[in-house]
């Protein structure tokens, strides 16, 4: 052991290059099958699932900052399936059912954690809006129901039936929600693809797309030029502005999402909690912090400033909800820009540029789709640009047929 | 705190204004087609830059309009819509509804 060791030492060359769990590109090459802007969740994701499920592995990932760096760090881990429409039901109940195999099929633990969601209902309308997830959750083979005060404080005890003078009425109580390191998620997705072959680029920013008679033919970066036939963008808040650069414009408009945490204290609180009403949703991780997020800012931005009005009125709900966090302190406080759609469901598919494929319009609801969006993704490149079914109603000329998936309530501050 | 200069009372803290979309111009809703009307409810102007937008002051009930730099969160300007729209703005759906 201790020659190994020395040996190692000795080296000239990174020791540890070789066993790296996620092995770095060093050259970027002029010509590619596959480029994904975007090394974050769902760019690593799709190019983990076209490297192993199709043996696509000429890929080139390119990432402007750092792996998984972006709003794949800034959100607050929150899986769940409990939507309020068909199309979004069976979406993110095949994104969970795939989450729950991850750690097993990286052989890297993602530490996912199956909880339970609890969603509040302080109103009558609440209530029958909850009741009506619950029937149509249900009916896709999801596992949500609606449940009485009494049930929900034997699921919580520490929280206070009458917050902010807003009594809970009944909960939206979905047993599938969970929640995992979404480092790790991103983390082992890259992990499985660089092995593949699939190369990592870091700090390689796109700054232009080349489309040549209406098909994509390559892109523009910090470092040179790449020839590619095909194009994924997934880079989550910034999708407008990289659609622009391809040539077309998307139907999205940028809001930052602020969230906190708290110093790290004993379980307490087992299922994941939000309140709509409250604007407010509150984990405890397995590290014992508590995740706070609120609903998105009042107003338009593509910037990741926090702001004392969002931050008092979270904490001053999270209070309401958990008295006793009062005597918590904080730990980290950040923001996250999302890119919101009118109909609060992703842009996933074809754009009007042949070749260049959209992930898009992730609002506040990227994370949990991670797994599901990567398959579908990579299925459509295999495909050469057939769309799978389950991401059909997503596309971006929905809009233009006026066919929205509405998912606002299921979305909107009940991450 | 942020304030937000509003042109009718002055200097006051932005949690007293509402955000109201981008000002764009509205095409007839009668003769446009369906892209075009998509376009104008589904596209709002969504650049990294500055845009024009409604704000509107709620214990006033006073509207105008911010010119606002969506990266760095700079109001350039406010004014009173009167400087845009000189002229009566009439929905055709008035029309209909007598018909």
């Amino acid at each position: 052991m201790p020659f190994s060791l020395l040996k190692y030492g000795l080296r000239k060359d990174y020791p540890f290059e070789e066993d790296a769990d996620i092995p770095s590109a060093h050259k970027l090459r002029d010509s590619y099958d596959v480029v994904i802007i975007g090394g974050g969740g769902h760019g690593v994701a799709t190019a983990y699932y076209l490297a192993k499920y199709h043996g696509i592995t000429n890929v080139a990932i390119l990432e402007k900052g750092y792996l998984g760096g972006g709003n794949t760090a800034r959100n607050t881990a929150v899986i769940r399936s409990n939507y309020l429409t068909p199309e979004g039901v069976r979406f993110y109940g095949a994104s969970v059912e795939l989450f729950q195999g991850l750690s097993n099929e990286f052989d890297f633990n993602i530490m996912y954690s199956r909880r339970g969601q609890l969603t509040l209902a302080h109103t009558e309308s609440a209530v029958s809006a909850f009741r009506q997830r619950a029937e149509i959750n249900t009916h896709y083979g999801g596992k949500s129901a609606l449940i009485g005060p009494d049930e929900i404080r034997k699921l919580v005890p520490c929280l206070n039936m009458n917050p902010a003078h807003m009594p809970v009425l009944a909960g939206l109580w979905h047993i599938d929600g969970a929640t995992a390191r979404h480092d790790a998620v991103a983390w082992g997705f890259a992990k499985g693809a660089t092995q593949r072959g699939v190369e990592l680029h870091q700090l390689t920013e796109v700054t232009g797309v080349d489309v040549e008679n209406g098909k994509v033919t390559g892109v523009q970066t910090n470092r040179g030029k790449v020839r590619c036939g095909c194009v994924v963008q997934a880079v989550a808040g910034h999708s407008a502005l990289m659609a622009e650069k391809a040539g077309f414009r998307l139907p999205i408009t940028v809001y930052p999402l602020q969230a906190m945490v708290t110093q790290p204290v004993k379980p307490f609180i087992d299922p994941l909690v939000s309140s709509p009403a409250l604007h407010c949703y509150v984990q405890q991780t397995g590290r014992g912090e508590i995740v706070l997020g609120s609903g998105s800012d009042p107003y338009p931005l593509y910037n990741t400033r926090s702001t004392l009005p969002l931050k008092e009125s979270l904490l001053s709900n999270a209070v309401a909800l958990f008295p006793f966090m009062s005597q918590l302190r904080m730990l980290r406080q950040w923001a996250g820009i999302t890119d919101i759609t009118s109909d609060y469901s992703p842009i996933m598919g074809l754009s009007p540029v042949q070749g260049y494929y959209l992930d898009a319009g992730w609002g506040t609801w990227g994370f949990k789709s991670t797994p599901i969006c990567g398959k579908t993704m990579a299925e459509l490149v295999a495909g050469g640009g057939t769309v799978p079914d389950l991401i059909k109603p997503f596309s971006l000329e929905r809009f233009e047929r006026f066919a929205q998936i509405n998912e606002m309530g299921a979305t909107a501050a009940s991450h | 705190m942020k304030m937000l200069c509003c042109p009718l009372n002055g200097p006051r803290n932005v949690a007293e204004f509402a955000f109201g979309g981008e000002v764009r111009e509205m095409p007839d809703p009668q003769t446009c087609s369906d892209r075009e009307w998509a376009e104008y409810v589904f596209y709002p102007p969504n650049h990294a830059g500055v845009i024009a937008e409604w704000w509107l002051h709620v214990p006033s009930g006073y509207w105008f309009i911010a010119e606002r730099n969506r990266s760095t969160d700079e109001v350039i300007r406010t004014y009173d819509p009167s400087e845009i729209y000189t002229t009566r703005v009439d929905f055709a759906a008035q029309e209909e509804s007598k018909a």
